[in-house]
């Protein structure tokens, strides 16, 4: 069915006049619950299919999507589409150029163990009220929280010049959260990530995985000792960053600069710009000589948020040096983007958050590679700095030079020891500067693939899941415990 | 260009809630289905880059079951579709634990009109927007300039019925027209909304943001520090827009809400008064909330003094007191928010603020504002697009943008002069009718590189 509504809308669009068309049906499944202080939250179940096509036509771009799945509603569509690239044309400065892509047949779908739609609602309930009970025997506990997500995207790609490409993505996630309020603050801890935890490409073996109710005495008594712990100091410092932290501060410092359609300027009236203007490409050295950063939607880089066969124009799924010994060397790009700056190939990173968006540049698995460091030897070769780990706020300006992130907690560590908490623990910097002052990052058996489920970019705006492998990494001279400054 | 690809009508949305409705074999039923079409015209580098259309449909039911609710979706409208999303909703709500809090769906409920379709806007074509883009484009052009943007028009409309007999229908078109003027060095942005897209001038808005670019250029870097601050009404929307949820009942039961504690006590200026009120002519929106309870208009905050909060009637149960219209679709755990804030506004303009500034910063746009503490509301973010330094009553030209670390609360209270209440458009929260706001000693903690 899915190839006979992609074949009526690219035959549609082409006899109207599109001289390159593309297609996605998209039959998304979608399961939610949360639970609060011992009652369900949000229980959801949800269901979406429809059509996207996008035409160039008279040189420009134009896109239409419905779920009006009749002959006639897929027809409308795809002349709807060529009529708005017709309309595009009129403010056109030249034609859109794309670099070549051979047509592609073919079917994937993600390794999984556990279907999380087959795992009864109950069972899922029962192990996030399981959690949410351990952590309210805590005294101090006064919200705790535990949430699951899963996703199923089934999707075929197809392309007015021979592509046909059908893949299906599970995605699962899920995360427990302490808050604890007392005097004048409010403090909080997640296991196994805030914003809802670890999400992967993956079945309900990660939720498995997790341990949420065996760590839930733990995020509850961190959340409550945070009340009495130090304050995070004022001043130039060194710090360690845990690796979940360390995947976000990659997101935003590296990963939204690297996006070619930044660069170039399409997206300068909302998500912004980009540092990285395209003269830097290989001259400019952005971290320390340690710091190798890669794109990598393969699935050989492991299960990710950013893991695909083919992207969502479709280009296969390749591993892109981003940072190389330091020295900047990629960029993110599509077809359009690639053309733009004069590399032959896409990079693979055209992604849609469903079949009623426009596919766009979007982070794949922009990931550190693992150093040589153990950890203990890493905590034991530090004098004097503070862990940070798990971020509680992030923010950076819309050319993604200045950053200042929060965490949940902090560790003092002197002499080589790990000592006291901290609390409200938050560093700020330029971002070249804070990668090159990185001079030590933890080996592969530090090192996880973290899931970002809520990246926002576009307009309108599209919300993509992103992939982050990090191990806990530190950098000398961050200037630490701005936010809370008077 | 004639709409060809039409969203569905209202009595097609009937139909399909009143199909749910008996096929159900839940003790009670709440269908809610929406039909939207959507289009928005990008663009960037003085071109369009991006140029997008959307019809959607989509059907909400939630099921009770033996005191225990749930609640599944679907867009497809196949009778088989039909029966498996109600069964959906009830197999989920079986499985789960009983809810204690679970209350008897409403009856048939009242509502205040409120007019927010306009056909002109609905009818708008992908030509009407690439003419306008067009305009601006070249008017960017022409002044050396780059212009990005969006221009987006579109219409929704939604039924919610239940099987106690509530029926409620809400129709609402939307336009929006948002531009960033670029210069080498600097920029300038403008953005506004409105149901009727004869309110929207692109025209007018680039030439703001045009002004706002060249006026800015050649930014020189100033120190960090406290400064009395000039914001535009969508800067002070984007900040007082992460409070919103603090006036909700649930969010102070959980001890969550900066007004813990509170309430009652003088914690903003004198000249601070907010309401929530979905009736006002420059807000949007229903006028029931998520389980068609209609929308009451609240004094949230009074000369300083914060009031009331909102409730959903859960909450409002759990607290021994009344609800307010303003729920949010059950199953959820949030409860209730306040969603059609409105400021008392005051009589000062811009130019005066500046005029009465010695010394002082003059901010058009916030970006990437996230909260640092949620008691003391200590927000972080950015400046943007336009930001200058203010000397001596004038405008002393553009600076590189700032970090700030700023309170809300202490933001509130520091505010020595308001400009009149419009409905503003920013990024981090939705539209609301704010004022521009002269504050003394805004924090800003570091500078960035442009």
């Amino acid at each position: 069915m899915m190839r006979d509504w992609a074949n009526l809308a690219i035959e549609t669009a082409t006899r109207r006049g599109a001289s390159y068309a593309d297609v996605r049906v998209m039959d998304i499944r979608h399961r939610e619950i949360s639970t609060k202080n011992g009652e369900v939250g949000t229980l959801l179940e949800s269901e979406s299919l429809g059509i996207g096509i996008r035409v160039i036509a008279s040189g420009a771009w134009g896109f239409s999507s419905t779920d009006r799945l009749t002959r006639d509603g897929i027809q409308e569509c795809a002349a709807e589409a060529v009529a708005i690239a017709k309309a595009s044309a009129l403010a056109k400065r030249e034609n859109v150029a794309l670099v070549p892509e051979q047509a592609h047949v073919d079917t994937w779908q993600n390794p999984f163990l556990k279907d999380p739609f087959r795992i009864p609602v109950e069972q899922q309930i029962d192990l996030l009220l399981a959690a949410d009970k351990e952590m309210r025997r805590v005294k101090g506990v006064t919200v705790a929280e535990g949430s699951m997500s899963f996703r199923k995207i089934d999707q075929l790609f197809a392309s007015s010049t021979g592509s046909s490409i059908h893949q299906i993505k599970m995605q699962s996630g899920a995360g427990i959260v302490a808050t604890s309020f007392a005097g004048s603050e409010i403090q909080k801890r997640s296991y196994p990530n805030s914003f809802g935890g670890q999400h992967m490409l993956a079945g309900y073996e990660l939720i498995e995985s997790l341990d949420l109710v065996g760590n839930a005495p733990r995020m509850a008594e961190e959340c409550v000792a945070l009340h009495t712990a130090a304050q995070c100091p004022e001043g130039q410092k060194t710090i360690i960053l845990g690796s979940s932290q360390l995947g976000l501060q990659i997101h935003e410092s590296i990963g939204h600069p690297i996006e070619l359609d930044r660069v170039l300027g399409m997206e300068a009236n909302f998500a912004g710009m980009s540092f990285l203007t395209t003269e830097k490409l290989r001259h400019l050295k952005y971290g320390s000589d340690i710091v190798n950063v890669v794109a990598d939607a393969r699935l050989e880089h492991g299960p990710g948020l950013g893991t695909f066969a083919y992207d969502d124009e479709g280009v296969p799924a390749q591993c892109t040096p981003i940072i190389t010994n330091g020295l900047f060397t990629g960029y993110l790009s599509s077809r359009e983007t690639a053309a733009s700056i004069g590399e032959k190939r896409s990079g693979g990173t055209m992604r849609c958050e469903s079949w009623n968006r426009l596919p766009m540049i979007r982070m794949t698995n922009i990931s550190i590679n693992p150093g040589t460091w153990k950890y203990d030897d890493l905590i034991a070769d530090t004098d004097d700095a503070i862990l940070m780990e798990t971020n509680r706020s992030w923010s950076i300006d819309d050319k993604r030079y200045h950053f200042q992130f929060s965490t949940e907690i902090g560790w003092e560590i002197k002499g080589g020891k790990k000592g006291r908490m901290i609390k409200h623990p938050s560093y700020s910097g330029i971002t070249t500067e804070f990668w090159n002052s990185c001079d030590a990052i933890c080996s592969r058996d530090y090192w996880t693939l973290w899931g970002t489920p809520n990246c926002g970019k576009g307009q309108p705006q599209q919300v993509m899941g992103t992939g982050h492998g990090a191990s806990p990494a530190r950098f000398r001279n961050v200037k630490v415990g701005i936010a809370f400054a008077k | 260009m004639p709409n060809k690809n039409p969203k569905s009508t209202q009595a097609e949305l009937e139909r399909i809630a009143e199909r749910i409705l008996k096929l159900s074999e839940a003790d009670g039923t709440e269908v809610d289905v929406s039909s939207t079409t959507d289009a928005l015209t990008r663009f960037a580098n003085n071109t369009i880059h991006q140029n997008v259309a959307e019809r959607t449909l989509g059907i909400s039911v939630r099921a009770v079951v033996d005191g225990r609710t749930a609640r599944a979706g679907t867009n497809k409208t196949d009778d088989e579709s039909l029966r498996r999303v109600a069964a959906t909703a009830v197999s989920l709500a079986r499985n789960e634990p009983e809810n204690p809090d679970l209350l008897p769906m409403l009856k048939s409920e009242k509502y205040q009109k409120v007019a927010r379709y306009f056909a002109s806007t609905a009818g708008t074509t992908p030509e009407d927007r690439a003419r306008a883009v067009t305009r601006v484009c070249k008017m960017a052009d022409k002044q050396k300039q780059t212009a990005a943007g969006i221009f987006a028009s579109g219409s929704s409309q939604s039924v919610m019925a239940n099987s106690r007999g509530l029926f409620a229908h809400y129709e609402q078109t939307r336009s929006e027209f948002s531009v960033t003027i670029l210069e080498e060095n600097s920029s300038g942005w403008a953005k506004s909304n409105s149901p009727d897209i004869h309110k929207i001038d692109p025209g007018a808005l680039a030439e703001k943001a045009s002004r706002t670019a060249s006026d800015s250029r050649q930014p020189r870097e100033i120190s960090a520090g406290r400064y009395t601050t000039i914001l535009s009404p969508s800067a002070v929307l984007d900040l007082v827009g992460f409070l919103f949820y603090d006036f909700a009942g649930t969010a102070v039961l959980d001890k969550r809400s900066c007004l813990t504690g509170r309430m009652g006590k003088k914690v903003f200026g004198e000249n601070i008064t907010i309401w929530d009120d979905a009736y006002h002519p420059l807000q949007s929106g229903p006028p029931y909330d998520g389980e068609g309870l209609p929308r009451q208009k609240v004094l949230l905050v009074d000369r300083g003094v914060p009031k009331n909060l909102v409730y959903s009637r859960a909450t409002a149960k759990k607290m021994k007191t009344k609800p307010t219209g303003h729920g949010f679709s059950l199953p959820n755990e949030y409860g209730e928010a306040p969603m059609n804030l409105v400021f008392a506004g005051g009589d000062k303009s811009i130019d005066e603020m500046v005029r009465t500034t010695d010394r002082g910063i003059l901010v058009t746009r916030l970006w990437y504002i996230r909260e640092v503490d949620p008691y003391e509301k200590i927000l972080t973010g950015m400046t943007r697009d336009g930001t200058f330094l203010v000397e001596d009553g004038r405008i002393a030209g553009g600076i590189r943008n700032f970090r700030f670390n700023q309170s809300a609360i202490e933001m509130l209270a520091n505010v020595e002069m308001l400009g009149p209440a419009v409905r503003a458009a920013g990024e981090e929260s939705f539209e609301m009718v704010v004022p521009a706001m002269k504050i003394r000693d805004f924090h800003f903690s570091e500078v960035t590189k442009f």
